[in-house]
């Protein structure tokens, strides 16, 4: 039993980075209609860029800091000089520019900053407290600041006024310039922000999958599969799925050991947990099609 | 007086092509002008292109200063507010943020609260309902919403695309009273687009009739009105 | 809605009888290289193996194509029916000492299955869905090769070897040429059945519903069955190049068929040109290139214009792929079809 809230709790941590993960690729899908698959890759490379402040004496905030302001403007950046040329093309055209991105920062990092694994600090102090065996103070961090970090965007769309020209913007792109809206400036905008969401999961998840070119390949995987099981046009939703796939993914692995141990049969392990979550995934979404909690549109002829 | 709006030789494209060939007219200061045709004549496309939402040539001058190859944002700031087709509403957002969106740009604060008192002064349906969510109003309160958003941009001409479409008679003769009022106490000057060329001819003092891109006929509302040739042969009434 | 052109469509243009003799032309001349060039060691057998691979992958574009260009479904998880391809020819030879001819069929029939199977709930899925679901096969399919009950069969991590058959009655000629023979054969094969398919009745409704789903639906075109359809058939073309490749690269192993290989399948058909055949085998050709030489191109680049700091192979790759989308959205075979209309109407 004991053993069951660990796994869960440890699942709500990664979860957590999951659900900010499947927020960025949201945050850029209402907008363009466009999954990034580079967004992992810029996280990595960000991390790696927050890495490098803290190894020339920055201490770990002011460097984060500085990192999510790099990754905003890169963000910014990428949409307005290498996407925004492109705005009428194919999907699968965009597919490949996303793999392009995706080579370009997985071979720099690793040209930069070699491929040998890196340890990342933790900001939290490691102390001792009430529920200590469940869970880590890293994972408790992390779980915070995902929280903070959602909290922050959910007020900012909410309450301002730029927040709300985005959303209108990604709403219904020729009413809002019809408003005075730049609509291509939100699109960057967008574009900045989700590449510092990023930035930030990067730097939490960091300190426990270590820093590598790889670090955010399964993570991504995950982060896509949540915001696609909350309905990937539904921040809400798709926070809910990162939470969701997090606890799930290590379920599969728990549940897979309990059956070894007591009946002695293998079944599945640490090696099939990723597999296996996503055939969840992927069998909900047959159920239904829309994400647990996003809309069904009726198309026209 | 120099006329507000004064188009020539506007040619409009979707792709390749050419869906307005050479369209000429102007627009007084204060008045309100309705374009007429059958369908597909290419009223729709006219006022797209005044805001920029389609590839266009041509000369169009606002208040003097041409506005031909200005950004559909930028367009919308200088004060020619664009009432779409089929209304434009913002549907996950709530009406209250529909009618926000549209002060986004401004900075006069209390130029916003005035236009925000003038909208629910004709419009107080709306302001019972400002926290619900646009996309769940009737189509006649989303008609409202549209013609109030574009009222918050503080304009000087308001372009409106068919907005009797689809509604019953009795709001529309509501919609098209307030608009009148709108012409006449905020002097805003309106291009009307209208498929009902009787209703649009009731409430315009100039009228231009469309065919197929071009201009054919034009003239005061109401010599066009009592001209049965014209009605029979143009606006098929 | 698109126009729909079958390619290969019988015209009266007189281009196409040249385009055609040029075809037969210059296949018979790949066919007897391997005869000409005999034991004289003028072109090696390292590289007729480097030929034969890029045929593989062409016809491996080829099955991405049918699916992705002419029906309108991405799918990022192609390299999993390379995968079962390979390992069931592997398993086959290895295991129960079946001749490599008879291992296309199973392995041919065998994807088309699991494509089709997999075809059917997937329809469910559109565009992002789908692409989520394809990976996941991708991801799903090595870890299985690996998972611990189909090691007896598969030999888990380790893999399977396999020993290249020699040519045979006699024929002068080393196994790497003989393989050369074959997959250009099968290739052949391969490509003019996909012709014929695209010019079918069938085939026009593949397009049909790539152009407009719904449309095609209200026109009696039943949707989902003709979806899963070409989802099986794709996979049956991808697994035969699995198999292909499995024989002439005497090896396969869980790690040979990572995501990379799906991910690399889908960039050979974008930059090739996904809605047309030749655009398969420039995609083929690029598929093997970049592994082969990425590294070698860009050391001879950066030395060539002087780089100061080290560019990375990949980093070239990624570049090299934005770049071809903005000056041919419509991939190589596109770009060069747009040039070459250009170069027709001045003269």
């Amino acid at each position: 039993m004991e053993q069951l809230i660990q796994q869960i709790a440890s699942g709500l941590a990664s979860g957590a980075i999951y659900a900010l993960v499947a927020l960025a690729l949201v945050m850029i899908f209402t907008a363009t209609d466009h999954l990034n698959f580079a967004q992992g890759e810029m996280a990595m490379f960000s991390t790696y860029v927050c890495w490098q402040m803290i190894q020339w004496g920055v201490p770990f905030w002011p460097a984060l800091a500085f990192t999510i302001l790099f990754s905003f403007i890169l963000g910014v950046m990428i949409e307005r000089i290498i996407l925004r040329p492109l705005h009428n093309a194919s999907v699968l055209s965009i597919v490949v520019v996303f793999i392009g991105l995706l080579a370009i920062f997985h071979s720099l990092a690793g040209g930069i900053w070699s491929h040998t694994i890196k340890n990342f600090p933790s900001p939290f102090p490691n102390v001792t407290f009430a529920g200590s065996g469940y869970i880590g103070a890293h994972q408790i961090g992390m779980i915070a600041v995902s929280l903070i970090m959602l909290f922050a965007l959910w007020g900012f769309f909410r309450f301002t006024p730029l927040g709300l020209a985005m959303r209108a913007a990604a709403q219904n792109p020729v009413s809002a310039r019809l408003v005075g809206v730049n609509v291509d400036w939100m699109l960057a905008l967008g574009w900045g922000l989700a590449a510092a969401v990023g930035a930030v999961a990067g730097a939490m998840v960091a300190p426990v999958v270590y820093l590598e070119p790889n670090m955010m390949a399964s993570i991504l995987l995950y982060g896509f599969a949540g915001a696609l099981v909350g309905g990937i046009s539904n921040p809400a939703g798709a926070v809910f799925g990162g939470f969701m796939v997090g606890v799930l993914e290590n379920l599969v692995a728990y549940f897979g050991n309990l059956t070894e141990k007591t009946f002695g049969i293998y079944i599945v392990g640490n090696g099939e947990k990723l597999t296996v979550a996503l055939i969840i995934v992927i069998a909900i979404l047959t159920l239904k099609p829309a994400g647990l909690f996003g809309r069904t549109t009726v198309k026209r002829v | 007086m120099a006329p507000l709006l004064e188009v020539s030789g506007l040619k409009a494209y979707y792709g390749a092509t050419e869906a307005l060939h050479g369209l000429s007219f102007a627009l007084e200061k204060g008045g309100i002008t309705t374009l007429l045709g059958a369908n597909g004549a290419g009223k729709t496309t006219t006022l797209r292109a005044i805001s920029g939402l389609v590839k266009r040539d041509g000369r169009i001058t606002f208040d003097g200063e041409a506005i031909d190859r200005a950004a559909t944002e930028d367009i919308a700031r200088r004060g020619v507010a664009h009432v779409p087709e089929g209304r434009g509403t913002f549907t996950g957002l709530s009406v209250e943020e529909n009618l926000k969106i549209a002060s986004y740009g401004r900075r006069d604060k209390s130029g916003v609260k005035r236009d925000l008192d003038l909208v629910f002064s004709y419009f107080p349906r709306l302001k019972e309902r400002l926290n619900q969510q646009a996309g769940t109003l009737s189509g006649g309160e989303q008609q409202m919403l549209a013609i109030s958003r574009a009222l918050m941009l503080s304009p000087r001409l308001m372009l409106l695309d068919e907005p009797s479409f689809g509604l019953a008679p009795l709001i529309v003769q509501e919609i098209f009273h307030i608009m009148r009022r709108i012409n006449a106490e905020a002097g805003v000057s309106m291009l009307l687009v209208e498929q009902n060329a009787a209703l649009a001819l009731d409430l315009a003092d100039t009228a231009y009739v469309l065919e197929t891109g071009t201009v054919v006929m034009s003239g005061p509302a109401a010599q066009l009105k009592n001209d049965e040739g014209i009605r029979k042969s143009y606006l098929g009434y | 809605m698109t126009a729909v052109t079958a390619p290969g469509a019988p015209t009266a243009d007189p281009a196409r009888n040249i385009t055609r003799t040029l075809v037969i032309g210059l296949v018979l001349m790949a066919a007897a290289l391997p005869f000409l060039v005999g034991k004289s060691g003028v072109i090696s057998n390292f590289t007729f193996l480097q030929l034969s691979l890029m045929i593989v992958y062409a016809i491996a574009v080829l099955g991405l194509n049918l699916l992705t260009g002419f029906n309108g479904q991405i799918s990022l998880g192609h390299g999993a029916f390379f995968a079962v391809g390979a390992y069931t020819a592997a398993v086959l030879i290895e295991t129960y000492g079946v001749n490599y001819w008879l291992t296309l069929p199973v392995a041919a029939v065998l994807c088309f299955v699991i494509g089709y199977l997999f075809g059917l709930p997937a329809l469910r899925l559109e565009g992002h869905y789908l692409a989520l679901a394809t990976f996941g096969l991708a991801i799903a399919v090595p870890q299985m090769l690996k998972y611990k009950h189909l090691e007896p069969i598969t030999n888990g991590v380790m893999g399977i070897n396999l020993m290249k058959p020699d040519a045979p009655f006699g024929l002068a000629l080393s196994s790497d040429q003989w393989m050369f023979l074959v997959v250009l054969i099968v290739a052949v094969a391969m490509f003019w059945a996909a012709r014929n398919l695209l010019n079918s009745r069938p085939g026009r409704a593949m397009i049909a519903i790539r152009d407009n789903t719904l449309a095609a639906g209200t026109m009696g075109i039943d949707t989902s069955r003709y979806k899963a359809t070409v989802f099986g058939i794709s996979a049956l073309y991808v697994g035969i190049a699995g198999a292909l490749h499995a024989i002439i690269f005497e090896f396969v192993s869980p790690d040979s068929f990572r995501f990379e290989l799906s991910i690399a399948i889908l960039v050979g058909a974008v930059v090739g040109g996904v809605a047309s055949l030749p655009g398969a085998i420039i995609g083929g050709v690029f598929v093997q290139f970049i592994e082969k030489y990425a590294d070698a191109m860009t050391k001879k680049l950066t030395q060539a214009i002087h780089l100061p700091l080290e560019l990375q192979p990949w980093t070239l790759y990624g570049i090299t792929l934005i770049v071809l989308i903005y000056v041919m959205p419509g991939g190589i075979a596109g770009g060069l079809a747009a040039l070459w209309a250009r170069f027709r109407r001045r003269a």
